[in-house]
This record gives structure tokens, C-alpha cells and sequence, in this order.
């Protein structure tokens, strides 16, 4: 019985990972800006799926709020902008193309084998128990709020620096 | 259960994919949405981690990557904007004022 729950999981995992590799990979390489924005979409409801799937049940509806509702909206608006005829024409890909291409490679598999020497800290309090019994988002609230206070005010300041900042790049400028 | 390296690989795929977009592609919103894709790599990484190592730091770090990704993608796409009302282009190669 137990190891056919951990064939179920390994299976799932196994769909999650394939799909966001694909999906990723699809939104990289689309011509058309509008593709690309869809295709993300997709791939951030998949990865809202993955965070669900390791217990982080807040993380995944932040994950579908705020990139599926507000950063992809936002994408969205700036592709307006782009001459979707011209970018029919021209190549996808700068000159520099193949250097971009082979460092990513090369980051990927220099990471991929110092993965094997990766020594995992030992395990904190959170036990799944404890979190299920004072429920997730408490749990997570209690630590943002107490031991990450100041770094969230400053996530606030960060904030509102967006906020002005983009207000005041993207403005006309006024007259005299 | 799923081990933790299957994660860690995942994440590292991704983030490749967003180094790849990032130094290749022409446009540049597909290259803003490059980055939007490592930030969502080293998401993964971090959710995982605080999962198998019982910690909820972890996810606030999670957290908190979100918050700057919306000011980041706010900004650039401000940018973008302003560099489409100077240059009537989208492309990363059409700026080369700084060559000399």
C-alpha cells in the first residue's frame, strides 16, 4: 500500500516536472509576444499546482494572484505595444544567440553535478503535524509577523518605490 | 515520497531555460518574462526545501521573492514603456548608443 502512494506522487511529480520544463521552454521560444503571455499563464497555474503539492496551500494561491492576475495583466498591456507584423519578420533570436545558449548549458549541467554534493541542513520544528493542527496560514503569519517583521516593512518600502517609480518613467512628459 | 533533488533539478532546468531567454531572445518583453521564470525557479527551490526541511522560513522567502518580482515586473515594463516612446522599437539590439 505504501509504495503505491509513492508511486502515485513519483507519478504526479513526474507529469508537473514535464510539463513545466515543456511549458517553459514554449514560452522562451514563442514569436508571438501574445503566445508567450498565454502559455505563461498556463505554466504558473502548473506551478501553483507544485507548491500545492508541497504543502504550501498560501504560496500557491499567492502564486495564482499575483502572477496569474497582476504581473501576466501587466505583460499583457506592454505587449500592446509591440508591431506584431515586424516581429513576424525579424529573427527571434539576437546575434549572441548560441553564446546565451551555451552558457545556459553549461550553468545547467555545473549545477546538475554539484547537486550530488548538496548535504541537507537538519530538519526544523514545522513538522507537517504541527502545521496541519495550527493550520497553514497561521502558522506562516506567525513567523512573517514575529521573526520577519522588519524585512516585511521594507517590502512595503519596496513597494511603494514601484509604485512611484512606474508612475513616474511611464508618464508623458507635461508641456513648458 | 518525492526526493528533494528531483526539486532541486526541476528548478535548475528552469532556471536554465530563463538564462537562455534571458541572453538570446530579441524582444525585450519575452526577456523581462526571462526573469520572471528564474524568480519562479528559485521559487520552487525554496518551497521545496522548506517542505522537506520543516522550516517555514522558507516559504516567507518564497514570499518575499513574489513582492519584489511584482515591484520588478512594475518597473521594467515601465521602462519598456519609455523606451518605446524614445526608440519606436521593442528589440534589445536597436540600443547601441553607448558603442562607441
Amino acid at each position: 500500500m505504501a509504495g503505491e502512494t509513492v508511486m502515485i506522487q513519483q507519478a504526479f511529480f513526474a507529469y508537473f516536472a514535464f510539463a513545466i520544463t515543456v511549458l517553459s521552454l514554449v514560452v522562451i521560444t514563442r514569436r508571438n509576444p501574445i503566445h508567450s503571455v498565454a502559455w505563461m499563464l498556463l505554466l504558473f497555474f502548473h506551478i501553483a499546482s507544485l507548491y500545492l503539492f508541497l504543502n504550501a496551500e498560501f504560496l500557491a494561491a499567492v502564486q495564482v494572484i499575483v502572477y496569474a492576475g497582476g504581473i501576466l495583466v501587466l505583460f499583457l498591456f506592454a505587449v500592446l505595444l509591440v508591431n506584431i507584423r515586424e516581429e513576424m519578420k525579424i529573427g527571434k533570436y539576437i546575434g549572441a544567440g548560441a553564446a546565451g545558449f551555451t552558457f545556459a548549458v553549461a550553468l545547467l549541467v555545473v549545477v546538475l553535478m554539484s547537486l550530488r554534493s548538496f548535504v541537507a541542513a537538519p530538519p526544523g520544528a514545522y513538522t507537517i503535524d504541527l502545521i496541519q493542527q495550527e493550520t497553514h496560514t497561521i502558522a506562516i503569519g506567525k513567523v512573517l509577523y514575529t521573526e520577519f517583521l522588519y524585512p516585511f516593512e521594507i517590502t512595503s518600502l519596496i513597494l511603494l518605490v514601484a509604485i512611484v517609480g512606474a508612475i513616474v518613467l511611464a508618464k508623458r512628459r507635461l508641456k513648458g | 515520497m518525492v526526493p528533494l533533488s528531483w526539486y532541486m533539478a526541476l528548478s535548475i532546468v528552469v532556471f536554465s531555460i530563463g538564462v537562455f531567454g534571458f541572453l538570446s531572445r530579441r524582444n525585450i518583453i519575452i526577456v523581462l518574462m526571462s526573469i520572471e521564470l528564474m524568480l519562479n525557479a528559485v521559487n520552487i527551490n525554496l518551497i521545496a526545501m522548506s517542505h522537506y526541511l520543516q522550516d517555514l522560513r522558507g516559504q516567507i522567502l518564497a514570499f518575499f521573492v513574489i513582492a519584489v518580482a511584482a515591484a520588478e515586473a512594475a518597473i521594467g515594463l515601465a521602462i519598456i514603456i519609455a523606451f518605446f516612446r524614445n526608440k519606436a522599437t521593442a528589440h534589445v539590439d536597436d540600443v547601441k548608443e553607448m558603442r562607441g
